[in-house]
């Protein structure tokens, strides 16, 4: 079967430096791929070139079998919720109207605006301004947005950063229902390494580099493994204050294997 | 029933004067200036370029200058140079390099300089400087009420066509490039259609009053709408009952449209913080009386 998202050989230099270094995974249908990595690891990075919004990095990244710098339409199949960013009290757009913007290009469609709103429980608030609600509501709101297109694949940047626990337990329900009930397929970066391993199926963890890529119980159930990743992470980040140059002889050098790198 | 009697004053007030050529001209440019500039205005505002427009005016300013000063009809050497001068900060903010409010000042100071230079140069222009400055609605020529008339029949359906478009980009740049939007394309064509609508609306309000078509209306507006559409409705009426009023007032006490306009602005502003904040007060005593 054709996997949902393809990254093959993936680097991006940022002003020389590596964010993203050699990194290879594929994402299949129906995964709820967790990807972890501390922060500066190259997470949203490696998000910005499979969304299309960074296009000069060498490599490949193909969406449902399509090159994404060549194919942007794939994006409609696509829903995205990034980092939570605080909605000014004044912005004056409706939960509703806000959730309607996922339907741009295509056919307007109020049915799917207000089934995609009480999926996220925010029915009583659909005539609110989206900066009268909480952080976690204003989460819900995008990610209601971007389900409203129906997508095949939902990316999500850190979504529940900075929002309280109870409104994060809701968070992490409601993307456990997406990908149960919807068989949405999920990618999601998180800090929330409990999070992660009580939802997701498949983890990804990554430091400029990928240093696994695999089912979930392999990487948490794997003590030894997790702590190799400790000291991986903390030696990818003296690399990075010591600035190896480009083509400095670094772990890059060394081959994925689809697992421990 | 005060209230039926001062409104009927005010329309009998406002039938007496449109009785004159020059009155009928000055109100049709003034409202639909109003109109144009709060659509406009709403989307500078929420992408914080609320001073954007008084940079633009300023850079008019240069551009009306300098069609004196080559012989050109003043209006084009304006169009261009403020359409130019938009499209090269649009690209500067971009860049990133610079922060948007310092492009802004840059661009307002250089936009003045240039035209008092030309000034000085040429010795001083036939015009009048007062009018450009502060605007003069009354002197309004049919040709103007047509180049007003043409640029309100381009900016609002375009607005329209582009209206989910940019307000997703309002709200967020980076979501609006996922959906596949062309971002700097859009926001390229958004502040053609500013540059044009400001243009037009210095014969209103003058050069250095025309923020306050763009920025006050709209303030105003985002403290009683919910929801985008409605705050562009709220924003259009406040606007244009202040150019309604600000216009009559000036001609019956004879002073300056343009500074009683800004000024009824400014008081409906002031009154509706009011308002709001008697309601919460009031909100509060109710609630803790329960």
């Amino acid at each position: 079967m054709q996997p949902v998202i393809k990254v093959v050989k993936l680097s991006y230099y940022y002003d020389s430096y590596p964010s993203l270094d050699n990194i290879s995974f594929a994402v299949d249908k129906g995964d709820f791929l967790g990807i972890i990595g501390p922060n500066g690891a190259g997470k949203t990075t490696l998000f910005q070139c499979m969304l299309g919004i960074i296009g000069d990095y060498s490599g490949e990244i193909n969406l449902f079998g399509l090159d994404i710098r060549q194919n942007r339409k794939t994006l409609q199949k696509v829903g995205y919720v990034p980092q939570k960013k605080s909605v000014e009290q004044a912005f004056p757009a409706t939960v509703e109207e806000i959730v309607s913007l996922g339907l741009i290009g295509k056919k307007s469609n109020k049915e799917a605006v207000y089934s995609a709103i009480e999926f996220v429980e925010l029915n009583a608030y659909r005539d609110k301004r989206i900066g009268e609600l909480s952080e976690g509501q204003q989460q819900r709101v995008i990610i209601a947005k971007a389900l409203v297109g129906d997508p095949d694949l939902l990316i999500l940047d850190e979504p529940t950063t900075g929002i309280d626990s109870t409104a994060q337990d809701k968070f992490y329900n409601l993307l456990s229902k997406l990908n149960r009930d919807k068989k949405i397929t999920i990618v999601w970066s998180s800090h929330d390494l409990n999070a992660v391993e009580s939802l997701a199926n498949k983890v990804a963890c990554i430091d400029r580099k990928l240093f696994f890529h695999g089912e979930s119980e392999d990487f948490f159930g794997n003590e030894e493994r997790m702590n190799s990743y400790v000291e991986f992470a903390m030696q990818s980040h003296m690399n990075l204050h010591f600035r190896m140059p480009k083509n400095g002889n670094t772990n890059s050098d060394k081959k994925t294997d689809g697992n421990v790198i | 029933m005060e209230t039926l009697i001062v409104i009927k004053k005010l329309m009998e007030m406002l039938f007496d004067i449109i009785q004159y050529g020059f009155m009928q001209r000055a109100l049709l440019s003034a409202i639909i200036i109003s109109i144009v500039c709060s659509i406009v205005g709403l989307f500078l505002v929420l992408k914080r370029h609320s001073l954007f427009g008084d940079a633009l005016a300023h850079v008019t300013f240069g551009g009306i200058t300098l069609g004196l000063f080559v012989g050109i009809y003043p209006l084009w050497t304006a169009y261009i140079v403020a359409i130019l001068t938009a499209v090269g900060v649009n690209k500067l903010r971009e860049s990133t390099i610079i922060p948007p409010d310092s492009s802004i000042a840059v661009l307002l100071t250089s936009g003045l300089a240039i035209g008092v230079i030309l000034i000085s140069i040429s010795g001083g222009f036939t015009l009048n400087l007062f009018n450009i400055l502060f605007g003069n609605i009354l002197l309004v020529g049919n040709d103007d009420v047509i180049m007003i008339l043409i640029t309100a029949a381009v900016v609002i359906p375009v607005i329209c066509i582009f209206y989910k478009k940019l307000v997703l980009i309002t709200f967020d740049e980076k979501q609006a490039k996922v959906s596949g939007l062309n971002v700097t394309w859009i926001n390229t064509l958004f502040i053609i259609l500013a540059s044009v609508s400001i243009i037009a609306s210095i014969r209103l309000v003058g050069v250095l009053l025309i923020s306050s078509l763009i920025v006050i209306p709209n303030i105003t507006a985002l403290m009683l709408g919910k929801g985008f559409k409605k705050t562009i409705l709220i924003s259009c009426a406040v606007s244009t009952i202040s150019v309604i009023l600000g216009i009559m007032i000036s001609y019956y006490a004879n002073l300056a449209p343009s500074g009683m306009i800004v000024l009824i602005m400014v008081s409906m502003f002031l009154l509706t913080i009011i308002i709001k904040n008697m309601k919460f007060t009031l909100n509060k005593i109710v609630v803790s009386n329960r």
